[in-house]
């Protein structure tokens, strides 16, 4: 069940949503390197897990090069704190110019900031809460999205993009 | 002006005090609930017990009538979070970070914070200052970071002892300007010969200062190794 065209995704953040997009993207053949700064969470991933699996701080522009970010395809941020995933996306994106970057940001409000700057955000409190209100029979919440897609997102080389236009 | 001050730490006390001082109007954010009760029994009413980098709460603060946001917290990521809400989403004028982490100072004037404050690389070069090794001592950043105002402290076996500036090849952008010697300081000119005791003021980028310590100090002897300053 190998994919026809692999791609190189890092993850930094191994909870359960970075274990198992983890295990996911691995077993479809797809190159994967996680990164977590506590060993345990490993722990998490099957004992035959076909990545890498690196502990360290993945907020850490050193240990991005050391993971090879640079030549990533997709950038991952996945750990449990709003802020160090977006601080982790916008290295993937500003300094080693990864084009698909996905950011975790549960707070609703820094979820909907953060895609008009130009990131992609997932924001697991309005996809519960739509989920939820779905099944007590309300209509879906459009902007719920699984994963919403920041606009301009694959131009941000060009100095118009939305992250550097308040660049000096 | 009304600031909006987010961490309550050390430097979010003292700043806040100064600037009350200085009679200006101010909230402080604190998320620990003990250090914000503390703050607010010293200072009165001005702390808030809230994340102040989740949006709800940074309204609440009334970012969007303050003129300045300074986050000053010890963590990079939440200093770097709350200016950004600040100045996108409250279209806060001006937004003032500290960042822990010299690493992170680029990427944090890339992404439109307004002014940095970096208290590591202030202790770093006020240590440095007191440190008499072979090195660069870095007495200034100018254009934003791009160039260095070092002083190189030439010494009986710096490979510039006896030569002139024309002797010396230097890298490429920098440049050689003033020399104190005793008590006396002086231009540098094509005359000049170096001594040891000679302290050479110069400008370089970040990317040459190597060659530039090589040309005028040596290669040391390995006490200070260049990884205190980059």
């Amino acid at each position: 069940m190998e994919v026809d065209n692999p791609v190189r995704a890092v993850i930094v953040g191994c909870g359960r949503v970075g274990a198992g997009l983890a295990e996911r993207l691995a077993r479809a053949g797809h190159d994967v390197v996680i990164v977590d700064i506590d060993t345990d969470a490993f722990n998490r991933l099957e004992p035959d897990f076909p990545g890498q699996a690196i502990r360290a701080d993945g907020t850490d522009e050193d240990v991005l090069r050391r993971v090879g970010t640079e030549d990533a395809d997709w950038f991952y941020a996945l750990t449990e704190g709003d802020n160090r995933n977006a601080f982790a996306a916008q290295l993937a994106a500003e300094t080693f110019g990864v084009d698909n970057v996905v950011a975790k940001i549960n707070d609703p409000v820094r979820a909907e900031a953060y895609t008009a700057l130009g990131l992609s955000t997932i924001c697991r409190t309005r996809l519960l809460v739509d989920s939820l209100a779905v099944h007590a029979g309300l209509p879906t919440d459009p902007g719920a999205a699984g994963v919403r897609v920041a606009e301009g997102h694959h131009e941000h080389h060009d100095d118009s993009a939305p992250l550097r236009h308040t660049e000096r | 002006m009304y600031i909006v001050v987010v961490g309550g730490g050390k430097v979010g006390y003292y700043l806040a005090k100064e600037l009350l001082d200085a009679g200006h109007e101010l909230v402080i954010l604190e998320k620990n609930s003990a250090r914000a009760r503390q703050i607010s029994d010293e200072l009165g009413s001005i702390v808030l017990n809230r994340d102040g980098c989740e949006g709800k709460h940074l309204a609440e603060a009334g970012a969007n009538r303050a003129s300045i946001v300074a986050a000053v917290t010890g963590d990079d990521e939440d200093n770097l979070v709350a200016c950004q809400m600040a100045k996108h989403h409250f279209d806060v004028p001006r937004t003032i970070a500290r960042v822990n982490n010299p690493k992170n100072e680029e990427l944090f004037r890339h992404l439109g914070v307004d002014e940095i404050i970096s208290p590591t690389r202030m202790a770093l070069s006020a240590i440095e200052q007191d440190i008499p090794v072979h090195e660069l001592l870095h007495i200034a950043q100018l254009k934003g970071g791009e160039l260095d105002l070092v002083e190189a402290q030439i010494s009986d076996d710096s490979p510039a002892v006896g030569r002139k500036p024309s002797d010396i090849t230097l890298p490429e952008g920098c440049s050689l300007f003033l020399l104190v010697r005793g008590p006396s300081v002086q231009q540098i000119r094509p005359e000049t010969v170096f001594q040891s005791g000679d302290k050479v003021l110069a400008v370089t980028r970040a990317d040459t200062e190597q060659s530039l310590r090589r040309e005028l100090i040596g290669d040391g002897d390995g006490v200070g190794e260049p990884s205190l300053t980059r």
